[in-house]
């Protein structure tokens, strides 16, 4: 009888040392979300899950149960935690079809992260050097860049400045390094209270 | 490190783009009539000027789109990014 593989998620390995970061930084994994990238004319005005595709680089709205985030001037991606990804894929590429659109299923090509915490704003700030100051990098930003080696979609969740959140979209097989990257640049704050 | 300005994603980290050589070099208009010796021209023989490089640059680890951009090649400096649409060369 052939051997069934169970699906798993690669962050599993690391997920009791990250719950046993210090105070001020909490990092979790997100359950598997559904992802769909598009293109589209961003002329054609499409609405998705009940949003318009924003159209401001490095941006993010919520979508229905998910998000609709700004990856290229005609190139977005639709995140469902609570969609199959076929249902998911299907139901944007009907939309999209009409208006010469299409979407394509990328779900196996990213997990989340979410970091949050007071000091969430220095720890990222020490592999990514976009401007994640709460004025400029303020809830509704995305990015796609670097943190530490590996290339991720930033996306500000909560920009108080004493407790902000992120969550991370990194690929599956730099999950594992981005994970021990966050464990090595938490070191530091080991023996000591958080800071505002 | 220095900062590239992508047209559309704004200042980043240079390590995010990849260099895509000089801009505004035109495909042949009847390549088929090119000899051997206009064909390699056409491929391989580009400027190498010190100063004001018009060069074309992707922004790789972003958006993934390309993008036009002035250079001057002695001091590293970018004077100007400019997007495909807005000019001749280069293509999206």
């Amino acid at each position: 009888m052939a051997d069934l593989l169970t699906r798993s998620h690669p962050l599993e390995p690391y997920l009791t040392a990250l719950d046993a970061l210090p105070d001020g930084l909490r990092v979790t994994a997100e359950p598997f979300v559904a992802l769909a990238g598009l293109r589209v004319d961003p002329a054609s005005g499409v609405q998705l899950r009940g949003a318009a595709l924003p159209t401001t680089p490095n941006t993010w709205v919520p979508a229905g149960d998910g998000r609709l985030v700004w990856l290229g001037p005609d190139e977005w991606l639709v995140t469902s935690p609570g969609t199959a990804p076929e249902a998911l894929e299907a139901e944007v590429a009907g939309v999209l079809r009409p208006v010469g659109g299409v979407a394509v299923d990328v779900s196996a090509q990213r997990i989340g992260l979410r970091i949050s915490g007071p000091r969430a704003r220095q720890v990222l700030a020490k592999g990514c050097a976009i401007d994640l100051h709460p004025r400029v990098f303020v809830p509704g930003s995305s990015a796609q860049t670097t943190l530490g080696q590996a290339g991720v979609v930033l996306l500000a969740l909560d920009g108080r400045d004493d407790d902000a959140e992120f969550a991370v979209l990194v690929r599956s097989s730099f999950a594992g390094y981005l994970a021990t990257w966050l464990l090595d640049a938490c070191l530091e704050y080991a023996d000591s209270a958080p800071t505002s | 490190m220095q900062l590239i300005e992508c047209p559309w994603c704004g200042p980043r980290e240079e390590v995010e783009f990849h260099y895509g050589g000089q801009a505004g070099v035109p495909y042949p208009e009847d390549p088929a009539a090119l000899d051997d010796v206009q064909w390699a021209q056409y491929v391989f023989f580009r400027d190498n000027p010190k100063g004001r490089f018009e060069e074309r640059w992707s922004h790789a680890a972003g958006c993934r789109r390309w993008f036009n951009a002035v250079r001057d090649t002695a001091t590293y400096r970018f004077e100007r990014v400019q997007r495909p649409d807005t000019t001749q060369a280069g293509t999206r």
